[in-house]
C-alpha cells in the first residue's frame, strides 16, 4: 500500500488546490463543539478536535431532503406529476473524518445499497464523496470502537487514512479514489513504506492501550430473539430515558427516515427527514393503533436494532461502531456499554427474579 | 450538600422497609463525570446506590406524571415546585407522595465545564465549595459558585417549598438577585433585531425534542408537533417550523415554568432555550404577581378568571 507524507506546513496548500475539483467538508469549531461543516477557501479542518458532537452522517444523508416536487395547479400540463429532484451530487470530500465514522457508512450501506433496493439519494451522494480519514492518537474516555468494529486506527470505509505523526502526516492510500484526491492536492512525496508502517504501528499500539472500555458482543448471536425481547431488564434500563432523539440523531449509524409531503398553496414537495424509534409517532398507525406505546419498549427496539435484528440480519457484527455519542450527548446517561453487556450476559432463567 | 446522601439513603430506606412507599425515585452515580441517572428504587437494600452532588440538574417531577404508585421522591428547590404544578394539575396527589426535600446549592453547568476545560474530562471530585477537574494530564480547579448553571445562579427558592422529611436545615436563599437582565435586553431591540436574535439563537436545533422531553410541563399525550391528524408543524429543519415549535412549547409552559434548567441541560446543542420561557415568567410575574410553584392551593393565572385581570380583553 502506498504512503505518502504531508509536510503539515504544505497541508493548506492542498486543501486549498482541492477547493476547485471538489466540495470540501471538515470539522470546524463552533460555539465550543466541532461539527462538519462546509470548508471555505482558506479553510482547514481543525485538527484539535476529539470528535465531532453530530456525526458526519448528514453529509451524505442531510436530515432534510428534498425528494420530489409536484404541482396541484389543473392548468398546467404536468399537475399531479412526482417529478424528481435532484440534489448537488458533484464530487466532495470530507476531510479528517475518524475511522469510526468512516466505517458507519459501511454498516448504513447494507441498509440503503443492497442487491434488492437502492436508495437513489443515498448511494448518489455517498458514490460522489471521498472520505480522508484521521486516525486518533487520542481516543477518548467513552470510545469503544475496537471492540465495536472499528478502532482508532480502522481503514475500512476510508479512501485514505491520514496519521498525524507530529510535523507531518503520514498518508495511507487506500482507494484508487483516495489516490486520485491526492494527486489534485498535489500530495505526492512518497514515504519510505518501512519507516512509515513502522511509524503508524507504533501509534496504532499507542492509541488502542489507550481505549478503556469495551463491549463484549460474542454471545449476542445465539441469542433467541424472543428471550431478549422479553428479558426483565428493560423495564429498569429506561427508566431515566426521556424518549428524546438525541442517541439516534448524533449516531452515526442510524438511518430511520419519515416522508413528507409539504404542500403551499399549489406547489408540492415531497422531503424525508431523519425520524427516530424513540419517537411515538414513529411507530403510530393509521388505525390510531401505536404497537410501541411506551417508553419501554421504544428504548428497548433501540438496542434490539443496533446488537440483535441488525447482527442477526448481516451477519456483520454490531449496528454500531463505539464513537461514544449516544453515551456523551443522551441527558440522562443510558450508556449503551451497559444495555450490550446487559444483552450480551442475558440467561433467559433470569426472567423468574 | 455532599452529607446529605447519608439521610437521603437514611429517609429512603426507612420509607420502604415500613412501607410508607412502594418505590423512591432518586439520582444513581451515572457513567460519565457530571452526570447522575435519574433512578428508580424499589427494595430497602438498593438504597445505597442513590447519590446525591452537584449533579443532580434533572427535574425528577418529570418522573411522576401519572404514575399510581405511592411515592418517595428526592426533591430540590425546582423539583419541588414542579411537583407543586404536578399535584395542581392533577398529574399525581400530594397524598401518594412522600417528599424528601434537599436544600439546594445549586447544580454545576456540564456544558460550561466541558467548554471551559481544554482536554477531554476524565474525573471530576467536588467537595463543600471547589470542583477539581482533570485529563489529558491537566488539573482544574474552580468555585462552585463560577460554574453553577445560570439558572441556578439566579435562583431565589433554592429550598423546598413542599416536603414531608428534610435531609438538612434549610439554607439562605439568595437575596437581590435579577433574574431578568438578559430579558430586558432582548426586550429593548428592534423587532428585526429581535427575529435576527431568535434565528440566531435556534439556528443549531436538531429537533430532538430533548429539551421538551426533560420538561416536567410537557406531558401533553400527543405534543402539538407530534399531531398528525392534522398536522399543525412540519417536521422538516425548516427554519420556521423549528421556532414555531420553540415558540409555542414556551407559551404553553406561560405561569408553569419554574426555571428550572432541565431543558437547556439536555440539550446536546447547547441552546439557551430558557430565554424564550424566562420571558413569559417574567410577564407572569409583572402582571399577576404569580410565582409557579409555590402554593398546592392557588391556580396559575391563565387557568383562573379575575375581573381584576389587567387586560381589557378578558374583563
Ligand atoms: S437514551 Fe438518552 S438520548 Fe436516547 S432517547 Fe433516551 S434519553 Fe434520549
Ligand atoms: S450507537 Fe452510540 S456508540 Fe454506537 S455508533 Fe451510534 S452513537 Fe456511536
Ligand atoms: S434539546 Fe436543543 S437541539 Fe433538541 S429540540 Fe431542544 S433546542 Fe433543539
Amino acid at each position: 500500500m502506498k504512503c505518502v507524507k504531508i509536510d503539515k506546513k504544505l497541508f493548506a496548500g492542498g486543501i486549498e488546490r482541492l477547493q476547485t475539483s471538489y466540495r470540501l467538508f471538515g470539522p470546524v469549531k463552533d460555539n465550543n463543539f466541532h461539527d462538519f461543516q462546509a470548508l471555505h477557501v482558506g479553510e482547514t479542518p481543525d485538527p484539535t478536535m476529539l470528535n465531532t458532537r453530530l456525526s458526519p452522517k448528514s453529509i451524505v444523508y442531510p436530515q432534510s431532503e428534498l425528494m420530489f416536487e409536484y404541482s396541484l395547479d389543473d392548468s398546467k400540463k404536468d399537475s399531479h406529476i412526482l417529478k424528481e429532484i435532484v440534489a448537488d451530487n458533484s464530487p466532495r470530500v470530507v476531510i479528517g473524518i475518524r475511522p469510526c465514522d468512516a466505517k458507519a457508512f459501511l454498516l448504513v450501506q447494507h441498509n440503503f445499497d443492497t442487491l434488492e433496493y437502492k436508495d437513489p439519494y443515498w448511494v448518489r451522494a455517498y458514490e460522489a464523496t471521498t472520505f480522508v480519514g484521521l486516525a486518533c492518537n487520542t481516543p477518548c474516555s467513552t470510545c469503544f470502537c475496537t471492540t465495536a468494529g472499528s478502532g482508532p486506527f480502522h481503514e475500512a470505509g476510508s479512501d485514505v487514512l491520514l496519521v498525524d505523526t507530529g510535523d507531518y502526516y503520514v498518508a495511507k492510500i487506500i482507494t484508487p479514489k483516495g489516490e486520485n484526491l491526492f494527486k489534485l492536492a498535489g500530495w505526492e512525496e512518497e514515504a519510505g513504506s518501512d519507516n512509515a508502517a513502522g511509524e503508524i504501528e507504533n501509534l496504532k499500539q499507542a492509541a488502542e492501550a489507550r481505549i478503556t472500555t469495551r463491549v463484549n458482543t460474542d454471545k449476542l448471536r445465539e441469542k433467541r430473539t424472543t428471550d431478549l425481547f422479553d428479558a426483565s431488564f428493560w423495564e429498569e434500563f429506561a427508566f431515566s430515558c426521556i424518549n428524546c432523539g438525541t442517541c439516534t440523531y448524533v449516531c452515526p449509524t442510524c438511518w430511520c427516515f419519515d416522508i413528507q409531503d409539504e404542500v403551499s398553496k399549489t406547489a408540492g414537495v415531497r422531503m424525508r427527514n431523519w425520524d427516530s424509534c424513540m419517537y411515538p409517532l414513529f411507530t403510530y398507525h393509521g388505525s390510531g393503533h401505536n404497537p410501541r406505546d411506551n417508553k419501554t419498549k421504544r428504548l428497548r427496539q433501540r438496542f434490539m436494532h443496533k446488537l440483535k435484528y441488525y447482527v442477526d440480519k448481516y451477519e456483520k457484527g454490531i449496528q454500531c461502531v463505539g464513537c461514544g455519542r449516544c453515551i456523551r450527548f443522551c441527558p440522562v446517561n443510558i450508556d449503551i456499554r451497559k444495555l450490550c453487556e446487559a444483552m450480551n450476559n442475558f440467561e433467559p432463567a433470569q426472567k423468574s427474579i | 450538600m455532599l452529607t446529605y446522601i447519608d439521610k437521603i439513603r437514611q429517609i429512603a430506606e426507612g420509607f420502604l422497609k415500613e412501607g410508607t412507599v412502594d418505590m423512591v425515585i432518586g439520582f444513581r452515580r451515572g457513567t460519565l463525570p457530571l452526570m447522575n441517572e435519574p433512578c428508580l428504587i424499589k427494595r430497602p437494600e438498593d438504597v445505597k446506590k442513590l447519590v446525591w452532588d452537584s449533579n443532580c440538574g434533572i427535574n425528577l417531577a418529570n418522573y411522576l406524571t401519572n404514575r399510581k404508585e405511592k411515592i418517595g421522591i428526592v426533591a430540590k428547590g425546582c423539583d419541588s415546585r414542579n411537583i407543586v404544578n404536578h399535584i395542581i394539575e392533577n398529574k399525581i396527589k400530594r397524598e401518594q407522595l412522600f417528599i424528601i426535600g434537599v436544600p439546594c446549592k445549586g447544580m454545576i453547568d456540564r456544558h460550561a465545564i466541558e467548554a471551559l476545560f481544554p482536554s477531554e474530562i476524565e474525573e471530576v471530585v467536588e467537595d463543600e465549595s471547589r470542583i477539581v477537574v482533570t485529563g489529558g494530564g491537566v488539573e482544574q480547579i474552580w468555585s462552585k459558585a463560577e460554574v453553577l448553571q445560570e439558572n441556578c445562579t439566579i435562583c431565589i427558592h433554592r429550598n423546598p417549598v413542599v416536603y414531608d422529611e428534610l435531609v438538612a436545615d434549610l439554607v439562605v436563599e439568595q437575596k437581590d438577585v435579577d433574574r431578568y437582565e438578559d430579558i430586558r435586553r432582548i426586550e429593548g431591540i428592534s423587532p428585526e433585531e429581535k427575529r435576527d436574535y431568535f434565528n440566531d439563537l435556534l439556528s443549531s436545533c436538531i429537533r430532538c425534542y430533548a429539551c421538551r422531553n426533560a420538561c416536567p410541563l410537557c406531558y401533553c399525550p400527543t405534543c402539538f408537533v407530534d399531531a398528525s391528524r392534522p398536522q399543525w408543524v412540519g417536521k422538516s429543519q425548516d427554519p420556521t417550523d423549528i421556532e414555531t415549535f420553540h415558540f409555542l412549547r414556551a407559551f404553553h409552559c406561560a405561569g408553569r415554568c419554574t426555571d428550572c434548567g432541565a431543558c437547556e441541560r439536555a440539550c446536546p446543542m447547547g441552546i439557551k432555550v430558557r430565554v424564550l420561557t424566562k420571558k413569559l415568567e417574567k410577564d407572569c410575574l409583572e402582571l399577576f404577581d404569580w410565582e409557579t410553584g409555590m402554593d398546592v392551593e392557588k391556580r396559575a393565572p391563565l387557568r383562573t378568571y379575575s375581573p381584576d385581570d389587567p387586560d381589557d380583553m378578558i374583563r
